[in-house]
């Protein structure tokens, strides 16, 4: 039972066309100079990571590494607070993520089944959510949380990261649910099954994958997200997010770029995981609206 | 499942991926209890009440605060007292903001413009790969999609570091010695090139993946059709593939429009504005001027004035979405 997403990769849609033209070496210089274009900086951030620093400061970079080393990582992973800024991270956005695939699911449920008054008023609100301002609310959300006594802290944090991953995930979920056959929500209930009850033996099983992609998405929204966690965590050290140690650890660290590149890669690779796992549908659009980097 | 193994008639960028599988104009009888009573209103709640307090009453405190005197006194004392439109008049007879407005414009236009045209070439080069080519751009794409924000403007100033840097080094070995050493972030043209050159590749494998996957709906029939009436690649492509995928086009257009604003998270850490304001765009200016002076009151006004700035395309969006929604 997959999803009606993954059918639409358009990788995959269409049988191999213009023989003649595929060995086009224009061409394929081409595709080359793309593939390079899109992956040296991530490239060079790893490569960085394992050079030892008398290759990294030097006025002859290396392409390719000649020698490897831990080491900066080393340097990273022991620096003040990693863990735990790791471990804040962690919990803000699973726990971000969580509050509103549950929120989600219950709007989404009530658009895609059922009619009601205000329903197309709903849905444009929610579009409209989609592309909230946010980088122009800094300053109204600062003044509020300030006054509410909620700099500072990580739950305050967690609000706002629910309410930017909230409108996709309805969207999203209000599609998967479309794709779910009604039929079979109403032979269940015809079978003795509560409307609920229905819903959550019947149909929640079928929407698992949608449910996790979504979910990984919104989780990589939330694990990136620097404006909000850089400017309402201001005093207390001990509550920072990764994306901002990682750009006060070039402070500290200065000129150490080994292990600014070491950290760079820690704070990217569940993310790099999370786009190549879902490749297909990354593709395919399936998010393309809620996340952009 | 009726929709599997469809192709899908369009690939659409946003709220409308994946597509409902039983469109809505096959009448069905309506099998459900006619009124569901309080409960969608019941489920749609907590959703509302979100809306409400953390964008709906924030936007209305941005409006409010850019009516009133609000420094760092009142931030601490309370009392803002209203002076109506002063903030407003303040900023716009400021000729910084007026130098401010003229950069966010500029920025803007030299990221859509790059980005929608290199992606349309990407896109293009990707549907005439063969099947190994297309693969290996699609992952590049979608490699440097996955790259996060901070880490990606991390390593882009690591790259284009003075001293050690990649790129001078690349510039320098061929023959452009004047980038021995080239202090890239202390010039202000080109620390506004290298953020322009980030957001153009941190943007990049949305757009060109999104009317790739556009493309692949254009019927191939058209294309021979137009190849046996004598048409060249450019008139192919003007009479026939851009008609088809203006559409997504535009949707893809005024997302990046819209999001040229989210170019603030990485001037922020790469030169906070800097350097002298060469960086400086509309959400840039707000902050500082708001965080860094405690002039909350003009920071508001100017916010106001983005969020009215981009509302404006928001419009188009939503009108070119509403016609590819039809059930919405």
């Amino acid at each position: 039972m997959t999803p009606v997403v993954s059918s639409s990769a358009p990788t995959d849609a269409r049988p191999p066309l213009r023989r003649r033209q595929r060995r086009h070496p224009l061409r394929s210089a081409l595709a080359v100079g793309v593939f390079v274009f899109c992956v040296f900086p991530v490239y060079w951030m790893f490569s960085t990571a394992f050079k030892p620093a008398t290759d990294i400061q030097t006025d002859e970079p290396q392409l390719v590494p000649t020698s490897w080393t831990l080491e900066h990582f080393r340097t990273a992973i022991s620096s003040d607070g990693f863990w735990l800024f790791w471990r804040n991270s962690l919990m803000l956005t699973v726990s971000a993520v969580l509050l509103s695939l549950v929120v989600a699911l219950a709007a989404a449920f009530a658009v895609a089944r059922m009619r009601w008054r205000g329903r197309r008023a709903f849905l444009l609100l929610i579009f409209a959510a989609q592309m909230a301002p946010w980088e122009s609310l800094i300053i109204p959300i600062y003044i509020m949380y300030r006054d509410a006594d909620l700099l500072d802290r990580l739950p305050g944090l967690t609000l706002i990261y629910f309410m930017i991953t909230l409108p996709f995930t309805i969207v999203v979920l209000r599609n998967f649910l479309a794709t779910v056959p009604e039929e079979l929500e109403e032979a269940a209930q015809v079978d003795g099954c509560t409307r609920p009850q229905a819903f959550l033996r019947v149909v929640f099983p079928l929407l698992a994958p949608g449910l996790m992609a979504t979910s990984l998405f919104g989780f990589i929204t939330a694990w990136n997200e620097f404006a909000y966690a850089n400017f309402l965590i201001i005093k207390d050290q001990d509550s920072r997010t990764l994306p901002v140690w990682l750009t006060s650890f070039q402070n500290t660290f200065g000129t150490d770029w080994g292990a600014t590149m070491a950290a760079s890669t820690l704070f990217a690779i569940p993310a790099l995981l999370i786009f190549l796992l879902l490749q297909r549908q990354v593709t395919s659009g399936f998010a393309s609206g809620a996340v952009k980097a | 499942m009726q929709a599997t193994g469809r192709r899908p008639r369009r690939a659409t960028p946003s709220a409308t991926v994946p597509e409902t599988p039983r469109s809505e104009s096959t009448p069905r009888p309506d099998r459900r209890p006619r009124g569901s009573g309080w409960w969608p209103y019941l489920l749609i709640a907590p959703t509302v009440l979100g809306a409400a307090a953390l964008l709906l009453v924030p936007l209305l405190r941005g409006v409010l605060i850019s009516l009133q005197d609000f420094q760092l006194r009142e931030l601490i004392n309370g009392g803002a007292p209203f002076v109506g439109l002063d903030n407003y008049t303040e900023l716009l007879g400021d000729s910084l903001f007026w130098e401010v407005v003229r950069r966010t414009f500029l920025f803007m236009a030299l990221n859509v413009v790059l980005i929608m045209v290199l992606s349309t070439l990407v896109a293009l080069l990707v549907e005439r790969l063969g099947r190994f080519g297309r693969t290996m751009v699609l992952s590049g794409l979608v490699l440097a999609w996955g790259m996060p924000v901070i880490a990606a403007t991390t390593v882009f100033q690591w790259m284009f570091h003075s001293e050690y840097g990649v790129v001078n080094w690349s510039l320098t070995s061929l023959g452009f010695d004047s980038f021995d050493r080239y202090p890239w972030f202390a010039n202000g043209p080109a620390a506004f090139a290298i953020v322009v050159f980030l957001v153009v590749w941190q943007s990049i494998p949305f757009a060109a993946i999104t009317l790739y996957a556009g493309l692949t709906t254009v019927p191939r029939e058209l294309h021979e059709a137009a190849r046996l009436d004598g048409a060249g690649p450019w008139q192919a492509f003007r009479t026939i593939t851009y008609p088809m995928l203006r559409p997504i086009f535009l949707l893809v257009l005024c997302l990046e429009v819209i999001w040229t604003f989210r170019a603030f998270v990485q001037i922020w850490v790469i030169t906070q504005g800097g350097p002298g304001d060469a960086t400086t765009i509309l959400p840039v200016y707000a902050v500082q001027t708001a965080l860094s002076q405690q002039r909350y009151d003009l920071g508001s006004a100017a916010s106001m004035i983005t969020v009215l700035l981009m509302s404006t395309v928001l419009v188009v969006y939503f009108r070119q979405l509403y016609r590819q929604e039809a059930e919405l």
